[in-house]
């Protein structure tokens, strides 16, 4: 019915959706085709960008030291990912069958980072793990107990504290890329486990499964749809991730975002940039390839 | 049956609380082996909360419920020897339906071939013999609710527990699964502990029926007893339909009554009522026990003295209103007080309903054993 309603009315559905349509094609798709175009181009100067069709960018792109950068991009996205579902899972559920006094209040917590400026948050992780920062003085704290305890036992103290370099490495950027995407994971696994009847949960336990099977067999695979969506949602960011790599990580930490920022900046190479930026779209047009092919495949059984 | 009858469920001072909201109030009530049990009550009432404590999904505020001899307390619901039926049927819909009926048996550790057997055989009974492969989005509302007493019963349970089986099935459906749960029931020979609001349901399935009225256990009796017998004015009114009056016991002997209503005149009785004379009861009156007739001539009350025969109550009035429902029709009659008195009078042959029709005076008498009189 509702289907037919804008059919019929094709001037409220025009109405509705062209000034959407013109500022995606205004604003997207025109600046995309841009850059498309430079990536089969070639540097003519300082400012000057001749279209030649030639392949020779995204040949380059393939050159080792770029491949193992896109697949080491790969890998810190799909840690991260991976991480965050395993940590975003039961903050998910936890939200799903808190009472409805507390629900609200926990949601608001997932979402209240989402009103604070990524540089600013990333900024003040830093400052949470820097030498001087909260995390190694509390280890450090913790570490001067220990050392008195000893000695209050008579035994030799422990040697000086020596901070932990938990900043500008590769476990600075995962960690700063889960907490960044973390509120991504989560809030698509509460929608699908909000849908989920509870009575199929309660059907399960009644028949003899513990909660741990219960979950493994009818809540996860019921919850598979927000799952996918929860691991698109967070892969495809945290694979264009460029902020977080490049405040966070070291000299040996940068993701395929940063090679792409330095070829349009210092190196002034548009056109390699360009090449780059589109196998990154490739790949994530691959994703979301498979992932609609995989929810086709239990419709056609 | 010839063992005298073993309480399988024992519910014993049970209290719950929802803040503080009583959704059970200090229920006691036993229920015997082999019976077809079933809590009937309005929504709201605590009957489905009586439900989920002896499944385990609540836990009692207050009081005990003993399963087969055994205190339930503490004992989560994947240990308790019961199982549910749920309203929504809680069908697995990324299972099959072998996997589906096969889920608690697989969990309990049972392999192999005995599986395929049991499901096999779970699915035969609730005759679905040949769906092991069906997915639950293939199946009718019916058929799911056959998947859900199949997955209950291949466990044996002691206790078969419904939340409202047949709620969600149009009305056919739920006339014949009301026969063939009675005789599925029969079969596996399963204690059964139905919840429904649905009176019919309830008074053509269950061995006894406990009506639930605001936590509490209003009355407890096998479904005649309810019907012809109710308790109070609660279960006389929600099981099946009543006229109920206001009056005054006005005499009280062994073998009559009578009660003074102010609405239906002096209503006598053909036994004793052992209530305190004088006392304010009620006087319920069920619609089909009232015979209608075209008045004979004369003054009214008089007139409808002779109308009725020797030792029956009577009264006159005018049709108000009817209603045609096809087996029967329904009368609403004014009478000479002022009150209202609903009638039921089946249609036995094509052209009876022609015999009445709006604004007709009409008399009416019951027998003295017909009206049951309240104390409360």
């Amino acid at each position: 019915m509702a289907e037919q309603d804008w059919k019929a009315n094709k001037r409220v559905f025009a109405a509705v959706s062209v000034p959407t349509l013109l500022w995606t094609l205004l604003f997207f798709v025109i600046p995309m085709a841009i850059v498309w175009f430079y990536s089969f181009g070639e540097n003519r100067g300082l400012t000057e960008i001749e279209f030649s069709g030639t392949l020779e960018n995204y040949k380059r792109a393939t050159e080792f030291l770029y491949l193992s950068i896109f697949g080491k991009s790969f890998a810190v996205a799909a840690l991260v990912t991976l991480i965050c579902l395993i940590v975003g899972f039961p903050v998910a559920m936890a939200i799903t069958f808190a009472s409805e006094k507390w629900r609200p209040w926990l949601l608001l917590g997932i979402m209240l980072p989402f009103w604070t400026n990524l540089l600013i948050r990333t900024y003040a992780l830093m400052m949470l793990l820097g030498t001087q920062g909260f995390a190694n003085k509390g280890l450090g704290a913790l570490w001067d107990g220990a050392s008195w305890l000893k000695t209050l036992v008579g035994m030799q103290p422990l040697p000086t504290w020596e901070p932990v370099q938990l900043l500008f490495n590769n476990f600075a950027v995962v960690f700063g890329l889960v907490y960044v995407h973390l509120p991504f994971m989560v809030l698509p696994l509460y929608a699908a486990l909000d849908r989920l009847d509870r009575s199929l949960i309660e059907a399960s336990l009644d028949l003899g499964a513990g909660h741990f099977r219960t979950i493994m067999r009818i809540v996860v695979p019921l919850a598979a749809p927000g799952i996918v969506a929860g691991v698109m949602i967070t892969l495809i960011p945290a694979l264009g991730a460029y902020l977080t790599p490049d405040l966070m990580g070291g000299t040996d930490s940068q993701m395929i975002a940063n090679v792409i920022e330095r070829q349009f900046k210092k190196a002034n190479d548009w056109p390699f940039g360009a090449a780059l930026s589109f196998i990154l779209i490739y790949a994530m047009f691959i994703l979301i390839a498979l992932q609609s092919m995989r929810r086709k495949v239990p419709e056609a059984r | 049956m010839t063992d005298a009858p073993r309480p399988i469920i024992q519910i014993q001072n049970v209290s719950k609380r929802f803040g503080k909201v009583t959704a059970v109030d200090n229920v006691s009530l036993d229920i015997m082996a082999g019976e077809f049990f079933v809590l009937l009550g309005p929504s709201g009432c605590g009957k489905t909360t009586l439900l989920r404590m002896i499944a385990g999904f609540e836990l009692p505020t207050e009081g005990h419920i003993l399963i087969d001899g055994q205190d339930m307390a503490g004992i989560p619901p994947n240990k308790r020897p019961v199982n549910m039926v749920f309203q929504s049927y809680a069908v697995f819909p990324h299972m099959s339906v072998a996997d589906n009926v096969a889920y608690g048996l697989k969990i309990a550790g049972v392999r192999g071939g005995e599986v395929k057997d049991r499901v096999a055989e779970a699915l035969e009974l609730v005759k679905l013999g040949g769906f092991e492969d069906r997915m639950p989005d293939q199946m009718s509302g019916g058929q799911r609710q056959r998947v859900a007493l199949a997955r209950s019963l291949i466990m044996r349970p002691k206790v078969l527990l419904l939340d409202e089986p047949l709620s969600a099935l149009d009305a056919k459906l739920r006339a014949q699964m009301q026969f063939e749960l009675a005789d599925l029931q029969d079969q596996v020979g399963i204690t059964f502990v139905t919840v429904t609001h649905d009176q019919d349901e309830a008074l053509s399935m269950a061995s006894r029926i406990a009506v639930i009225n605001k936590g509490d256990v209003a009355q407890l009796a096998g479904p005649s007893d309810l019907y012809e017998y109710p308790a109070n004015r609660f279960v006389a009114d929600f099981v099946g339909s009543v006229n109920i009056f206001e009056g005054k016991l006005t005499l009280d002997e062994p073998d009559r009554a009578a009660v003074d209503c102010p609405g239906l005149g002096r209503v006598y009785l053909n036994h004793g009522v052992t209530g305190p004379h004088g006392a304010d009861v009620w006087v319920a009156l069920r619609p089909e026990k009232i015979y209608l007739h075209v008045p004979g001539e004369g003054k009214a009350v008089r007139a409808a003295a002779q109308d009725a025969p020797e030792g029956h109550n009577f009264a006159r009035g005018t049709i108000k209103g009817m209603s045609y429902l096809g087996d029967i029709t329904l009368y609403d009659i004014e009478l000479e007080s002022g009150a209202r008195l609903r009638v039921s009078r089946p249609n036995l042959s094509r052209h009876d309903q022609e015999d009445f029709t709006w604004d007709d005076k009409v008399s009416m008498h019951w027998r003295a054993d017909s009206p049951v009189v309240l104390l409360g």
